[in-house]
């Protein structure tokens, strides 16, 4: 894994190409490193007195992703794009769920998709199918997207003004959940084929989601899972949080989930105008209402 | 597992000092993770020494220093230590609990030469 910008340099991939480094600072790194090791190996030769010391640091061991999902949520706020991280176990029915919420709103607003797995491109070619642009990362053994690949997608994906941007988590109830990407919302997917104690087992994802979307309910009739139950275990986790019933195959509770969407990107082109037309910022309105306009009509 | 990424965060850290503060060896490093945290101490240690090996933190030590979760509890309106996310107020058994510290993940200091 690249040890500047944290991204695994010979195992993600981009659409099938290796991510590329043109940032500076790595360059200087990789020369800086050389020459570390060099001092120490003669360091080891020569006999000095000890110079112990502490050197205080006080720095967040997330401060770098943090940074570029901070610089992601700048891009994606400039341009009004509503972006959503989409989290759950493996097999909760994302893909399905994306490729629904694709045909439903078709025609109406611009979808784009950053997938992300360990390998192959299956969920990608899904999507593309669906009628959305989709861009696949695969993190070779890693479990988690961090922002810097997604910042890298985002780039090559270029989703327009006033779009609706959904970013599919790997499929890990753990691992994501520490990875801020520069979203609006962390949406989890739960299906009732899981248990309903899922949110007390997996507290950290159930805390810092929006929404659950409770998933697979044309199943209820088969199973002993309890919806109740399941809606309180998630509340007592993350009181504030949403819970939509839906069923990604026959599109039970579809609506919901629409509006919701809807709601999310009227409020993310509302703050993009808002942001172009601070004080300070003439020439941005212009492009501003261009973008709006362009989001509303896509 | 994420560790891995988090104790290669670590590392990325401590190099930057090295060529900041110009230190050749990494004696000691001082971490502060909380107990709500999305970090599991010994699965650090374990990524630790791994990708420290041939670095300028190659064999040093990792200490770890835990800070309690503290949460404010909504129905009476007190702060109150909870052990995991999830449990309920000591006081007045209410799961309506907003966390207020212990998810932290910070390099505190370094013992170097």
């Amino acid at each position: 894994m690249c040890t500047t910008c944290g991204c695994g340099s010979d195992e993600v991939r981009v659409e099938g190409t290796a991510l590329a480094h043109e940032h500076e600072d790595h360059r200087a790194h990789e020369f800086d490193r050389a020459h570390d090791q060099r001092a120490v190996m003669t360091h080891a030769h020569a006999s000095e007195p000890s110079s112990a010391r502490t050197v205080s640091i006080e720095q967040d061991i997330l401060a770098k992703n943090d940074a570029f999902a901070a610089r992601n949520r700048t891009a994606l706020r400039e341009r009004g794009i509503f972006a959503l991280n989409l989290v759950s176990s493996p097999g909760s029915g994302k893909t399905a769920m994306l490729e629904k919420t694709i045909v439903a709103l078709a025609g109406q607003i611009e979808i784009s998709v950053i997938e992300g797995d360990q390998q192959t491109s299956h969920d990608a070619d899904r999507i593309r199918a669906s009628g959305a642009r989709a861009i696949q990362i695969n993190t070779g053994r890693g479990c988690h997207l961090d922002a810097h690949m997604v910042g890298h997608a985002i780039e090559r994906l270029a989703p327009g003004g006033g779009s609706m941007l959904m970013i599919e988590n790997v499929g890990n109830l753990v691992c994501p959940a520490a990875f801020d990407l520069g979203e609006a919302h962390k949406v989890v997917v739960l299906s009732v084929t899981e248990g309903e104690d899922k949110p007390l087992k997996y507290p950290d994802m159930f805390c810092r989601a929006s929404l659950m979307l409770l998933n697979k309910i044309d199943l209820l009739p088969y199973l002993d899972f309890d919806p109740e139950r399941c809606v309180e275990y998630a509340r007592r986790i993350n009181p504030g949080m949403g819970v939509l019933r839906v069923s990604a195959r026959t599109g039970e509770g579809l609506d919901g989930w629409i509006e919701w969407i809807r709601q999310g990107i009227a409020r993310a082109r509302a703050n993009q105008v808002e942001a172009a037309t601070a004080p300070g910022q003439p020439h941005a309105a212009r492009g501003a209402r261009r973008a709006k306009a362009r989001g509303r009509s896509a | 597992m994420h560790e891995l990424s988090l104790a290669e965060g670590v590392l990325q850290i401590v190099e930057e000092a090295a060529r900041r503060e110009g230190f050749r060896r990494v004696r000691s490093v001082w971490l502060e993770l909380g107990r709500l945290s999305s970090v599991e101490p010994e699965a650090m240690r374990f990524c630790f020494d791994v990708v420290t090996r041939q670095s300028v933190a190659d064999g040093a030590r990792l200490e770890i220093v835990e800070t309690p979760g503290m949460a404010r509890c909504l129905q009476c309106l007190e702060p109150t230590a909870i052990a995991a996310l999830g449990d309920p107020c000591p006081r007045c058994g209410s799961y309506q609990l907003q966390v207020t510290d212990g998810t932290e993940m910070r390099v505190k200091e370094l013992e170097v030469e």
